[in-house]
């Protein structure tokens, strides 16, 4: 397998590909697994999932099972869902509140800060063993930002605040926006689908709004259709012009755009006038807490953020919520996706946000399905070999817009890295000085 | 059938009520034939226009719409655009459309009055395309509103999956 030449890249050509191999093949998966998902920091759960001590989910991530858990001592930890004897898993519901996690296997129990606490006739051990302090085992680094708990499954990694490097800034104007409504809360359901396209295919399709007029043109319909009868304009759905597609430190990337319909706090002109004044009140109660330049970019840009490798993060136009995804096999993903909500946000708010997150991005939206259509459909293309490489190439040389391709070629540019055994990408960008955070971008108050 | 014997949510097994189950079979028959035959300007007038049609997520089969993430929250305004928008060539998920077979049994009445019946009955949704073909399973729960002559019209439609994540069609793309 020649690894370095699964990308080329010539800038002053302005060309960027991908060999198609990087999509399909088994030899390809079985290196991501050793040199990306095993010393990447890996998203596991938001700590408004479990609230209340003894409060658990259960979560697989990079295939091992985990138990993301709220200790009686209200300490939140991350430990692997294997039993210190023979290894059955301990917790066997996907969501609960535990006071103790007793494998059914033998019966050996843990406490919910893994402590082993109890195995059947003990006096069947020596006393060595009975002495030892033994818990379940955690994954060797456990780190949280902003609510938000990671995992690391590497020897010696970077912290989790200096891998999320710059992204945080983006991160940080979704948090804050919501802290003078309580913050962010996940809600009750899981959408839990699989898609029949290499995972890195998700990553691409996140953060690119090139595809939006083609593949999501029903939904844009629909939406003009609604406000025509309203009597309000047809959607700008994005204003292009002023957008932007954002290589971030350590293969992270973005997508901002500015529509309208954000809860927080840029309404449709469909949604009725007292919630029209309530996002006006958020959205002035941002600008005098935080300042006019960063109160507009938390009320009027929505951010399509990716943490490398398969975490997304999307404060958007409908709605708020994170995704994750996990290759099980070259060919096929499982998406598992959550939504969040302010925890005081007007209850006609959250309607409309959660009607935009149904309408569009689940799998029983209008938007999402075609999504997957279209991932399959490469995935299918992908079966020919003679068509060797993918082409990356939009917007190389100018400032990139969302639906360029800088974005797409950041992930790549760090993927291509690791999977050759470095640390990470010299650059991520196309150029050495990246565009400034947050962009300078002209927002509309 | 022995009178007064009622059935677990105490909807009494009369000739009446019998009779009434084979008028709500009947009408959820044609339903599902107008589904598997892709007409769904019929299949929408079939709904009252405060009609609710409701999909929970896979992990939270009682979900409530106001507070829980839900895979469909559709008015009968978002309904409409739904069917419009599977009407299009540019709905690619399903163009070309999937072939569907509709399998609906075990057909309950939960709830009669004067003006509506609730209804619960299992179902499995077979689609096929691109050379794959599977089943959504799980139970539909509606509420039927009553008109003049003995038909109905659909106030609430409720498709409760039992599938615990959307492996093989990895969306909700067709009408459940």
């Amino acid at each position: 397998m020649d690894l370095a030449n699964l990308i080329i890249e010539d800038a002053a050509a302005g060309l960027f590909r991908v060999h198609r191999s990087a999509l399909t093949s088994t030899e390809i998966m079985t290196l991501e697994q050793e040199r990306i998902f095993a010393r990447s920091w890996l998203y596991v759960g938001h700590d408004s999932e479990v609230p209340e001590p003894g409060d658990y989910r259960r979560r697989m991530v990079a295939g091992r099972p985990l138990i993301f858990v709220r200790g009686r001592d209200r300490i939140i930890r991350v430990l692997i869902n294997s039993c210190l004897h023979r290894g059955a898993l301990v917790c066997r519901t996907d969501v609960g509140n535990a006071s103790a996690f007793q494998c059914f296997y033998h019966g050996w129990s843990y406490d919910t800060a893994g402590k082993l606490i109890g195995v059947p006739d003990a006096e069947g051990y020596s006393a060595e063993f009975n002495n030892r302090e033994q818990e379940l085992v955690s994954p060797p680094h456990v780190d949280s930002y902003r609510g938000m708990y990671f995992v690391n499954f590497g020897k010696s990694v970077p912290s989790l605040r200096d891998h999320l490097g710059n992204a945080r800034e983006l991160i940080d104007l979704t948090m804050d926006s919501a802290e003078p409504l309580g913050g962010w809360t996940i809600i009750r359901g899981t959408a839990k689908f699989r898609i029949r396209a290499n995972w890195k295919l998700l990553a691409e399709n996140s953060t690119d709004n090139y595809h939006f007029r083609t593949v999501h043109r029903t939904y844009t319909e629909y939406l003009t259709e609604r406000r025509e009868r309203a009597g309000a304009p047809a959607p700008s759905v994005n204003r292009i012009n002023n957008s932007r597609s954002l290589a971030l430190d350590n293969g992270h990337v973005a997508m901002l755009t500015q529509s309208v319909g954000r809860a927080i706090a840029n309404p449709s002109p469909v949604w009725s006038q007292e919630a029209v004044a309530e996002t006006r009140r958020v959205r002035d109660e941002l600008v005098k807490i935080y300042g006019e330049e960063r109160g507009l970019q938390m009320a009027t840009v929505s951010r399509f953020l990716i943490i490398f490798p398969n975490y997304a993060f999307q404060d958007t136009q409908s709605g708020f919520r994170v995704r994750q995804w996990w290759p099980t096999s070259p060919g096929e993903m499982e998406v598992n996706q959550w939504e969040f909500i302010p925890r005081r946000e007007r209850a006609d708010l959250t309607a409309y946000r959660l009607e935009g997150a149904a309408m569009f991005l689940g799998p029983g939206g209008l938007g999402t399905p075609d999504d997957i259509e279209a991932l399959e459909s490469c995935q299918i293309g992908f079966g020919a070999p003679e068509v060797e490489w993918s082409d990356i190439s939009r917007g190389m040389q100018r400032l990139p817009r969302s639906d360029d391709e800088l974005a797409a070629r950041g992930f790549w540019r760090q993927w291509h890295a690791l999977i050759q055994g470095l640390d990470g990408a010299a650059r991520t960008g196309d150029v050495a000085a990246p565009d400034s955070l947050p962009p300078k971008m002209e927002l509309r108050a | 059938m022995t009178a007064g014997t009622a059935n677990a949510d105490g909807v009494p097994a009369s000739q009446d009520n019998l009779l009434l189950r084979l008028a709500v079979e009947y009408f959820l028959f044609e339903e599902a034939a107008h589904l598997d035959n892709w007409r769904l300007d019929e299949w929408l007038s079939l709904f009252t226009k405060d009609a609710r049609y409701l999909v929970p997520t896979t992990d939270l089969p009682d979900g409530d719409p106001a507070r829980d993430m839900m895979f469909i929250d559709d008015d009968y305004e978002r309904l409409k655009g739904r069917v419009t928008r599977l009407k299009s060539r540019h709905a690619h998920r399903e163009y070309p459309s999937s072939r569907t077979r509709r399998l609906i049994t075990n057909v309950r009445l939960t709830r009669i009055d004067a003006s509506e019946v609730e209804v619960e009955a299992s179902f499995a949704v077979y689609r096929s395309r691109n050379e794959m073909i599977a089943p959504y399973v799980g139970i539909y729960r509606y509420t039927l509103a009553r008109q003049d002559g003995g038909a109905f019209l659909i106030r609430r439609r409720r498709a409760e999956l039992d599938l615990e994540r959307l492996t093989d069609h990895g969306a909700v793309s067709i009408i459940l």
